[in-house]
């Protein structure tokens, strides 16, 4: 996994709300291996109607937020299944940052997994900061993951708290794997003396 | 009272293999669930080029894709040659991996979460890991059980643990019995409506009242099951009697003198008096009714005697944003009695309510009726497949003109290929009626397996208890 670098760049707004994994990435695309290239895929549905047009409502098809790399979003983003490609999808297609007041517990961890930041504000930011990308000529805003700031179109500062671990994971381009099995021999310890309390959730041989 | 814990907090506390000063820990995993969308977890490791610790933690099962006819020409049924690589990779997988597979042509083959617990896989006090949302339906057994992707999948396969800030606990009690002609269905859906699809982020529900200790073990799966739904975490249900007589005897369960000790701790695992929750919420459940949604979100749901509602008295402007738009998807009017929309097809399966005690529910509707739309039955494993045709369920919804499917997910998902046209209208017992989720463009009413019976035989949404000749 790539370090999380600064981002400084266009950022679009989703007034969504509850947005689950399915219009993310609908299900029917699961099946295709990741070489297709997931891009094609996101926000699949949303995008386009069923004869293929693409919906003109729809903020990521408008040219001003074409390129965008950061999403504000509405509440409980990502909810619904547990489907990683919701994750790839927006990766490949170029997103690095999604802001939101609540995301889907799975689609969260999902998403620090693979590089992809999280930040959780106030429901009132995220809507007043949906307004400012809408109103303003550039919607280009910038995400500083180490200082934990974001800077808005209009230049005003937000503050975010990130969690210690998706920092230092994200800043690093840590692979969580690598990390764990530096524990390996306290899981060792810990399951010898598990299986002598609760003997009997060892491994069924049935 | 220091002392006293919940539930979650016993599993919890015995499961910590360390905790770091962030407050993260890692987390023993008893075991792992699979399913064939898990082949990006199985590249993972391939492609990191790592062990896999514990391979006879994990248990796979074919059910997303597989086909719910012609099954007795094995993988040839499945005609889409991407929907057959699915099914071929998780036997290839876990064939590399030795890990035990519910494959085709397997009599135990069904949906994860209904076979986990009718192996004896799922237990009480376990911590599981499922490569989907809905592991959550394990909790009813007592076990703490949440969906991973696929990364953490892969974590799980290496490590046997995962990384995590321990969760917030959220009590939902409801009490008095569940009145006629409703079902836990009706009570998950209630909740649900009453706390939203955001209603339980960040928090494990646990479910307790004399509503849910009057549910039978499987019908608690019902409710833990659709946990996810609102946002929860996990949802669970202290184990009592009817759970130690449930998992007794099954394939994969403890026995002799195991099987006491065993029973001696899963006694002590229910909350204890005077343990402290984050949020309770109390719920009368003798004010419950059949309940189906009419939007695109399982919190837009209402009692079958209610209309449709109207955006315009919606206070809340995202709220009522929300409802015009799933109102815009759905096709439906504000004010339209619920009562009076035709559906085009019906869908009885799912993990939800595929189990037998929901097929026995839907034939006791049908018997002696016909369906006047388009309706299947899915049962959820091979096992309850064959427990109905015993009991000689299969010949009522045969003759009632209903379809009798093999197992598997179906149309509550709709990738295997059983899927909803554009514009159709389903009742259905599956969990999701979310955009699309049946079928691109396709339209879902969630229910009981009852009311999804009585829908068929209606060729339009009903309230079942006109046709039990119940109040
Ligand atoms: S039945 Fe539906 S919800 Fe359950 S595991 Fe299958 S696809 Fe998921």
């Amino acid at each position: 996994m790539d370090p999380f670098k600064t981002v400084n760049a266009v950022a679009a707004p989703l007034d969504l709300a509850n947005v689950n994994t399915d219009q993310i990435f609908p299900a029917r695309f699961i099946k295709k291996p990741r070489s297709v290239g997931y891009a094609q895929f996101t926000f699949h549905d949303l995008r386009s109607d069923a004869a293929g047009n693409e919906r003109a409502d729809f903020p990521l098809n408008r040219e001003r937020y074409s390129e965008a790399e950061i999403l504000v979003c509405g509440v409980n983003f990502g909810c619904g299944s547990s489907r990683e490609g919701a994750v790839y999808t927006l990766i490949e297609s170029g997103i690095r940052v999604l802001i939101a007041p609540s995301f889907g517990d799975i689609f969260a961890a999902n998403c620090l997994k693979n590089g992809l930041l999280t930040i959780v504000l106030e429901n009132d930011r995220v809507i007043s900061l949906r307004e400012e990308l809408d109103a303003s000529e550039r919607p280009q805003m910038s995400v500083d993951l180490e200082a934990g700031t974001i800077t808005t179109p209009s230049g005003e500062q937000i503050s975010f708290s990130p969690d210690p671990f998706q920092k230092h994971c994200l800043l690093n381009g840590l692979n969580e794997i690598d990390i764990s099995l530096e524990f390996a021999d306290e899981v060792d310890v810990f399951e010898t003396a598990y299986r002598k309390q609760f003997p009997w959730t060892a491994p069924p041989c049935g | 009272m220091g002392n006293a814990r919940t539930i979650f907090e016993k599993i919890w506390e015995s499961h910590v293999v360390t905790e770091r000063e962030d407050g993260e820990c890692l987390i023993y995993i008893d075991r792992l669930l699979l399913q064939e969308n898990s082949f990006h977890a199985f590249d993972k490791i391939r492609r990191e080029n790592r062990a896999i610790r514990n391979a006879n933690q994990a248990f796979a099962f074919a059910d997303h894709y597989v086909p719910t006819t012609g099954r007795s020409r094995g993988l040839d049924a499945i005609a889409d040659p991407e929907i057959r690589n699915m099914v071929e990779l998780i036997e290839s997988d876990t064939r590399e991996y030795d890990i035990t597979l519910f494959g085709l042509g397997d009599i135990r083959q069904g949906i994860l979460h209904i076979v986990g617990p009718e192996q004896g896989i799922t237990q009480p006090g376990l911590v599981i890991a499922g490569a989907d949302s809905h592991t959550s339906t394990h909790g009813a057994l007592g076990a703490f059980a949440f969906g991973v992707g696929s990364s953490e999948v892969a974590h799980v396969l290496a490590v046997q643990g995962l990384w995590r800030q321990r969760p917030k606990v959220m009590l939902i009690e409801a009490v008095d019995p569940l009145p006629d002609g409703t079902t836990a269905k009706d009570l998950i859906l209630a909740v649900i409506g009453k706390i939203g699809a955001a209603g339980a982020v960040g928090h494990v529900i646990e479910y307790a009242g004399s509503a849910i200790e009057g549910l039978s073990v499987e019908e608690r799966m019902t409710v833990c099951n659709m946990s996810i739904e609102a946002g929860a975490r996990a949802g669970l249900v202290a184990p009592d009697e009817k759970v130690f007589d449930y998992v007794r005897g099954r394939p994969y369960a403890p026995t002799g003198e195991m099987l006491n000790k065993a029973l001696d701790y899963w006694r002590t695992l229910p909350s204890d008096p005077g343990a402290t929750y984050d949020r309770k919420v109390v719920l009368g459940a003798e004010d419950i009714a059949p309940m189906v949604t009419w939007g695109t979100s399982p919190e837009q749901v209402a009692a079958i005697t209610q209309s449709v509602p109207d955006p315009a008295a919606e206070g809340d402007i995202d709220r009522r944003q929300r409802m015009e738009r799933a109102l815009a998807y759905m096709g439906l009017r504000p004010g339209q009695e619920l009562r009076e929309i035709a559906i085009d097809r019906v869908f009885i399966g799912s993990c939800t309510n595929s189990r037998i005690a929901d097929l026995r529910a839907a034939a006791k509707v049908v018997e002696g009726r016909r369906a006047s739309v388009p309706a299947m039955v899915v049962p959820g494993s091979g096992i309850i497949k064959k427990q109905a045709e015993d009991e000689g369920l299969h010949e009522i919804f045969l003759a009632a003109g209903f379809e009798w499917r093999e197992p598997g997910c179906s149309m509550c998902v709709a990738i295997n290929g059983d899927s909803l046209k554009p514009g159709e209208r389903c009742a259905s017992t599956s969990n999701r009626n979310f955009e699309g989720r049946q079928g691109r463009g396709g339209r879902t009413h969630l229910m009981s397996p009852a009311m999804a019976a009585a829908a068929a035989v209606n060729g339009r949404l009903s309230d079942v208890r006109d046709l039990l000749g119940g109040g």
